[in-house]
């Protein structure tokens, strides 16, 4: 084994962005930990997301470096999968065929097989053959999370990711979500504006601030999963992250 | 109950429409008692002629052989470069002013010039149902390539796929409801051009026998039997043609 340093998965530093005049991203540095959940939120329109696309390797930052397992990031790869908030399993491929879409090596039937189980996994068994348009949104974010966690990503880059659901069915993927990661840890980055969603989920919460965005405050969250959110404590912190956004 | 209206309003009604402008054709003929135009049961005799004496089908054959031929060579040649536009900035960038350009001039403005090149026999409407169908079809794919939904090309590149898998279940897969667009445009033109070609000088087709019915005594019973025999057949190749939006792999696109 060499050298590596397993405890700092993914290392943010000070990377900066500007889209021509207009700075997005200001000397935003971070860390996080093999197995973390870290949640950032932060107001609309902030540089969210574009922070999520630097760190997962889809744009470049102006300034800074992105270090994941101490390597510098120099694309996407499928270590990290991004599952985001308009979603983008084929429409033209079945849920089979979008999960066994990012396998390569095994034999076909070997491919079939650790698809059916993912899709197993996330409740969906039965709808193997089924094409997308055929499935509800909360069906279809199913399929996107079983295609991500299929190739056995060590990351997952989570933008927005349930945001696009109604409030029932985004905690029921909340809660679907922290029981897979119970299975199978991963090291998870979130961009959420639903503090509540990051509470319920993450170690840490990241709070930013109006662009450039910077980061603003940190909060850890040391409550035992499952969490309620009725807690004094988890209202305690909720009420705190809120102040920080200027409510 | 809904299934009757939609059944009355997809048959019934067109059906009406049609009757009532035969019948209103074939009372002008009777009242205006002209020696020329025909009754459409005239017509209806001239077609029968043609097909007992089966040069009906040889007309039919001589254009569909046509326009399959015309057809699928811009198919051939007009898909790959589509594709390879859309994809390739540089290329689209070239090439596309030209199209562009080349697009407008109407196929008929091109039946001096196939004469001058290919003479008179079947290669001059081959030809000419090139030239009109392959620009539909390039535009369309290229089109489609440029406008493909970026977060498929990101989900795509997230999993690290080789170009090859990403050009078969990404670039084509998502293209094809457009190539399919495109080719429902170059056969509808393609037919358009076959009839038109076939006026000029040619010894089969339907559209020969349309001049030929005219110059050999005013049978214009045989030409407005052409006529409809043509916009059937232009209908049946389009209903062919978009049988290919059923494929499953398109299907994504014409729902919601």
């Amino acid at each position: 084994m060499s050298a590596r340093k397993p405890d700092k998965k993914i290392v943010v530093d000070a990377i900066g962005k500007s889209f021509g005049a207009l700075p997005v991203i200001d000397r935003v540095s971070l860390e996080v930990r093999d197995g973390e959940f870290v949640a950032i939120v932060g107001p609309s329109g902030c540089g969210k997301s574009t922070l999520l696309n630097i760190i997962a390797g889809f744009e470049r930052p102006d300034r800074g470096t992105v270090r994941i397992d101490g390597a510098e990031r120099a694309g996407p790869s499928p270590k990290g999968i991004m599952i985001s908030q308009h979603g983008s399993v084929f429409p033209w491929l079945t849920v089979q065929e979008n999960l066994m879409f990012g396998l390569n090596g095994a034999s076909r039937r070997d491919k079939v097989a650790l698809a059916d189980r993912y899709t197993a996994m996330v409740g969906l068994k039965g709808f193997e053959t089924a094409y997308p348009h055929e499935l509800s949104g909360g069906m279809l974010k199913r399929v996107e999370l079983a295609r991500a966690l299929v190739v056995k990503p060590e990351i997952l880059y989570m933008d927005e990711p349930f945001s696009a659901l109604d409030a029932l069915m985004s905690l029921r993927m909340q809660t679907e979500l922290r029981r897979i990661l119970d299975e199978e840890r991963h090291t998870v980055l979130l961009i959420t504006h639903d503090v509540e969603e990051a509470i319920n989920l993450a170690d840490r919460v990241l709070v930013l601030s109006p662009r450039p965005a910077t980061i603003q405050t940190v909060f850890d969250v040391n409550l035992p999963h499952p969490r309620k959110l009725s807690s004094p404590e988890a209202q305690g912190l909720r009420e705190a992250i809120l102040k920080e956004l200027g409510l | 109950m809904s299934k009757i209206v939609t059944a009355l309003t997809r048959i019934v009604l067109p059906a009406l429409v049609i009757a009532l402008l035969i019948a209103i054709w074939w009372i002008v003929v009777a009242r205006s008692e002209s020696p020329i135009f025909p009754t459409p049961w005239q017509v209806v005799t001239g077609v029968w002629e043609l097909v007992k004496d089966g040069t009906i089908w040889d007309h039919i054959g001589a254009s569909l052989f046509r326009v399959g031929v015309g057809f699928g060579l811009a198919f051939l040649v007009a898909i790959p470069l589509g594709l390879w536009m859309g994809w390739v900035s540089g290329a689209f960038y070239t090439l596309n002013p030209l199209f562009q350009m080349l697009r407008p001039i109407s196929p008929i403005a091109w039946i001096p010039v196939a004469i001058l090149w290919f003479g008179i026999g079947d290669l001059s409407p081959i030809f000419l149902i090139f030239i009109s169908s392959v620009f539909p079809m390039i535009v369309q794919t290229t089109a489609g390539v440029r406008t493909i939904d970026r977060r498929y090309l990101r989900a795509a590149a997230n999993f690290g796929v080789s170009r090859w898998v990403l050009f078969r279940r990404v670039v084509i897969p998502a293209v094809l409801p457009e190539i399919i667009v495109g080719m429902r445009i170059g056969i509808g033109v393609a037919w358009l051009v076959v009839v038109a070609a076939e006026m000029i000088a040619l010894h089969s087709g339907l559209g020969y026998l349309i001049m030929d019915s005219r110059n050999a005594g005013n049978r214009y019973d045989l030409v407005i039997a052409s006529m409809i025999i043509i916009g059937v057949i232009g209908l049946m190749l389009d209903g062919v043609t978009r049988l290919l939006e059923r494929l499953k792999t398109v299907k994504w696109r014409y729902v919601r």
